[in-house]
């Protein structure tokens, strides 16, 4: 067990490894840091975490080096002795910054991070609100062109070298550099190079002032508007966890949150940029019945009672054809209830998974600069593009035993063997789509069929009920991704529209009353559930919870 | 003293032939047959490190203390390093070495490389010197055809290959750590201590980096034996605990305002005012020195009324230079104004900071400015203030940056802004009363 003194205060770090700026964070003291990210190589240059080091020996003298430290170069042992409050130290920190803003411009009015920018609150925090240069600033030319979805604000960069050492360190294809020297040092590419491999983004995470900026949210929005929740990223089964930053019922960007348990510190382009559908002007807006062919909408509560009163028909008739279809893009908690809704109508009553979206193979970086992947492996985009499947198979199995594949349902169809179908769909629009026009065309036989959905799709187009379905990021649950890791989503923007979340339309439909309350659903399903007992919790965590996995 | 016998300009002052027959004929390559013969690597190490030779190179580090960092038993491969990336403004020792007696430097070479059991060596040459390369190049191709380099050296279980690398120009490869880093073909940003290059160094494995001279000198005490090394120079001052001492021949280079600008060799401890007056002919034009730079620019500023200053490791630290560095003089007379040598100092180590460390990045950049506005008559007396502080409070010592450039950059300008500040505010009152300063907002 090791004791660091911080500021004088003991705090006991136990055997972990950790930097003074770590150590300090464990008794609540913040050494601030630009070049130091826990993900990356220490390179002690930014020499903004500057502290005073010394030893307390056995016998409680302490002797004191006789000069600034780094705090992300020096690591933490028995008896170390961190000041941070000292002369020294402030010195040291304060003329860091004035160095650091003697060549940064002071454009934070138009800057895309500002109120999320390390100058600022290093500056407010540790700086002086005046520069006692009175020469011009250095003003190197932007580079607008990057990559295509970063731009470089060259002029506010403070060569904090994240960005590059990100490319090769996580990323591995090495694209950006330091070109020039001294106060003339600036970020670049390879001419021909750009930064386009699919993690490129998150050098604007890691950019700590806003030189790095994403082109996607550029003058989009001012951050201090905007509304954070916590979130999962529902493009692949990796399930990186997110921060969701929406406001006014739009979301404008997607973030990575850090998880040890699901990705890490980072996430992927296509998660990061897939978001866009949520805010489509295609998307169903208002629940619609087809009336001699033309989709007409009817309130909420008219519509739940008729396709209830279908299903039930339907069921009575012949409970195996009557068939549920769920996406694994729904939370467990309304496959959970989509599922007690079919199974009650008849016992024979059938579930199946519907198409699980499979693009290429698993991606993994670090790559080198021929784009082959190497060991060992910090970053995966998985070829399962869908954020549940796991969890949806976990209700399957549970209510009955076997997997039904779409394909499946797709051949009974065709066979006249199912008479009321209820397709849980709500996928995102992907060049590939979910169901092809030959299933669709199949599906057709079905005398009714229940489209629960975002976007027009080959089904919509025939369907006799079409209902708007709600995006993950207007609802609460569950996911549950590749490695059996279960993650509360929650709802950053409300539905716009007519629209309501599924959980809450299929408790119309299980003529259940008030409202779908995630939390709640989700304990009820725990009890009933084995796979999901560790969930019975009110609260999953920022990490989420491993479940104990069986073959997935 | 009676008079010095140029050891290391030996044969470089009677004009003697560079090539490997008339440097054995001179007594070449006796110590190599005589420590390959008689001494074990340990000997060797033992013999250097009691002699006392500190490293030529700037830092006056104990060399044979810095050989024995290396870990016992390591089973390889070991690197030597050579650095003669001799940047340093106005020094031209390494070069005269190099260029005319290139043998002298590559038998210390192979002696220590025998010391340290390295089996390679790269010598690493700043790019400007294309005659060293060509010179030093086929040097290195007799020895391979005479049995001195290459496998089982003159018969014995002893192998060693040489690599001349050119560097591309940068004043921060001649730091250790960043020569390392571009020998390795990287940016050369000087790394992050500890781990120490004795420790990991050159791809990843234990590193010695000595400089040129150094192991120049090494021929020699193991030819003429530790006795005669220390034999001259100074011995530590008994008061200072820390002094290691000053023995043997330093070359010293002496340039500027100098009737014969000269490289010559001489024992340790001779005043600046001697060096001037005896070997480099006086300032010229028969007009007086204002100052010198007593061992490259970054050691700092002597005034005139400091150079009876002995040059040796520890004379110039106590006149407020930061210490002997190269040991290469440069004068300035008193015609010269100190606005000039300061806005010549911040620009060479504005445009030689590597770009690393904020401090220095911009410390560098921000003095550069300052100093080109002042030249303009655009300087206040505050700015002799910040100018002052940055020189303070940039470098490894207050512990603000990772390598001793920034040391080097703060150290002349602070001695020039505390040594001759009446010329400076001066030049400022002089500049003040033209309406210039209120262009940028200086009142």
């Amino acid at each position: 067990m090791a004791t660091v003194y911080v500021n004088d205060k003991p705090v006991d770090i136990g055997n972990e490894k950790l930097n003074l700026i770590q150590a300090a964070q464990k008794a609540g003291v913040l050494i601030p840091h630009y070049c130091w990210h826990p993900a990356l190589t220490v390179v002690a240059s930014c020499r903004m975490c500057l502290v005073e080091v010394g030893e307390r020996k056995p016998d409680g003298t302490v002797v004191m080096q006789p000069k600034v430290v780094p705090g992300c170069q020096t690591p933490a042992k028995d008896g170390t002795v961190i000041q941070t409050l000292t002369s020294r130290a402030v010195d040291a920190q304060h003329q860091t910054l004035e160095d650091i803003l003697l060549n940064h411009p002071l454009d934070c009015p138009v800057c895309d991070k500002a109120g999320e920018c390390m100058l600022q609150d290093y500056t407010y925090q540790f700086g002086s609100a005046k520069s006692r240069m009175i020469d011009e600033k250095n003003t190197p030319p932007n580079k607008p062109y990057i990559g295509d979805n970063v731009t470089l604000f060259t002029d506010r960069c403070i060569m904090c070298s994240r960005c590059v050492r990100f490319t090769r360190e996580v990323a591995g294809t090495a694209e950006l550099q330091i070109v020039n020297r001294g106060h003339h040092s600036e970020i670049d590419i390879f001419p021909g190079e750009p930064l386009n491999n699919k993690l490129s983004t998150n050098v604007v995470d890691l950019c700590p002032v806003g030189a790095l900026c994403s082109k996607d949210f550029l003058y989009k929005h001012r951050v201090w508007n905007l509304k954070t929740k916590e979130s999962v990223c529902p493009d692949c089964s990796t399930g990186c966890s997110i921060h969701l930053d929406g406001n006014k019922n739009i979301v404008y960007r997607l973030r990575p949150r850090y998880n040890p348990q699901a990705q890490g510190h980072f996430m992927c382009d296509d998660g990061r940029l897939g978001y866009h559908y949520v805010n489509s002007i295609e998307r169903f807006l208002r629940p619609t019945v087809r009336r001699e062919g033309k989709l007409t909408p009817l309130p909420w509560t008219e519509i739940a009672s008729l396709v209830r009163r279908g299903f039930q028909s339907a069921a009575q008739k012949d409970g195996t054809s009557t068939v549920g279809v769920l996406s694994p893009f729904l939370t467990c908690e309304e496959a959970y209830l989509l599922a007690k809704f079919i199974k009650g109508l008849s016992p024979q009553a059938r579930l199946a998974l519907d198409s699980v979206p499979i693009v290429g193979e698993d991606d993994t970086y670090p790559k080198d600069r021929r784009g082959r992947p190497t060991e060992p492996v910090k970053f995966t985009i998985r070829a399962e593009k869908c954020p549940n499947r796991r969890g949806v198979e976990a209700i399957l199995r549970h209510f009955q035993g076997e997997i039904i594949s779409f394909e499946q349902v797709v051949r009974d169809a065709v066979e006249g063997r199912v008479q009321a179908l209820y397709l849980a769909a709500g996928y995102p629009p992907r060049p590939s789509g979910w169901v092809s026009d030959t299933q669709a065309q199949g599906l057709q036989r079905v005398p009714l069929v229940v489209c629960h959905d975002l976007l027009p799709s080959p089904v919509s187009n025939f369907a006799h009920y079409v209902l708007p379905g709600a995006a993950w990021a207007e609802k609460d649950g569950t996911f549950v991704n590749h490695a059996g890791l279960a993650q509360a989503i929650h709802w950053g923007i409300t539905p716009t529209g007519e629209v309501r979340t599924d959980g809450q339309v299929f408790f119309d439909l299980l003529e259940r009353r008030g409202l779908a309350h995630a939390p709640t659903v989700r304990k009820e399903m725990a009890a009933e559930v084995p796979y999901f007992a560790a969930l019975a919790g009110s609260d999953l965590g920022e990490y989420g919870i491993l479940l104990e996995s069986s073959q997935g | 003293m009676a008079e010095f016998e140029p050891v290391l300009l030996r044969r470089i002052a009677k004009k003697a032939s560079p090539w490997l027959e008339a440097y054995r004929a001179d007594g070449g390559y006796r110590a190599l047959q005589k420590a390959l013969d008689e001494m074990s690597p340990g000997q060797v190490v033992d013999a250097v490190k009691a002699s006392g030779l500190r490293g030529r190179g700037g830092a006056g580090f104990p060399t044979g203390l810095k050989w024995t960092f290396l870990p016992k038993d390591h089973p390889g491969p070991i690197y030597m390093c050579i650095n003669a990336d001799e940047s340093e403004p106005c020094t031209f020792n390494n070069r005269i070495l190099m260029e005319e007696d290139p043998h002298q430097v590559l038998e210390g070479i192979i002696l220590s490389c025998y010391a340290t059991r390295a089996a390679t060596a790269y010598l690493y040459l700043r790019y400007e010197y294309g005659r060293g390369y060509r010179v030093l190049q086929q040097a290195i191709d007799e020895l391979y055809n005479n049995n001195l380099l290459g496998r089982n050296i003159l018969g014995k279980d002893f192998h060693l290959d040489i690599f001349l690398h050119r560097g591309a120009g940068a004043y921060i490869c001649g730091e250790e750590t960043g020569l390392i880093e571009s020998l390795e073909g990287k940016r050369a940003w000087p790394r992050i201590k500890p781990p120490f290059p004795a420790v990991e160094g050159a791809f990843r494995k234990p590193t010695v980096v000595n400089n040129i001279e150094t192991v120049a000198c090494v021929t020699h005490i193991i030819d003429r034996g530790v006795e005669w090394f220390k034999s001259m120079g100074v011995p530590p001052d008994p008061k200072n605990p820390r002094d290691a001492g000053s023995y043997g021949p330093k070359l010293y280079c002496i340039s500027g305002h100098v009737n014969n600008p000269c490289c010559v060799e001489l024992p340790m401890g001779i005043t600046l005012r001697d060096l001037v007056d005896k070997h480099g002919g006086g300032v010229w034009k028969g007009r007086k020195a204002k100052g010198a730079i007593p061992g490259g620019i970054s050691m700092g500023i002597m005034t005139e009324a400091e150079f009876d200053t002995p040059l040796d490791f520890a004379g110039p630290g106590k006149v407020g230079c930061l210490g002997l560095g190269t040991a290469a003089v440069t004068v300035f007379d008193e015609e010269t104004s100190i606005v000039d040598v300061l806005h010549n100092i911040c620009r060479f180590f504005s445009h030689e900071s590597c770009g690393q460390c904020t401090p220095c990045r911009e410390g560098t950049g921000w003095m550069l400015k300052i100093a080109e506005r002042l030249r303009r008559g655009q300087g206040r007396l505050e700015d002799l203030k910040i100018l002052e502080e940055v020189g303070d409070k940039i470098g490894i010592m207050p512990g603000t940056t990772i390598c001793g450039l920034a040391d080097g950059a703060g150290w002349p300008v602070k001695n020039a802004i505390r040594k001759f500040r009446p010329e400076f505010e001066q030049y400022i009152r002089s500049a003040e009363k033209s309406s210039l300063l209120e262009l940028v907002g200086g009142h």
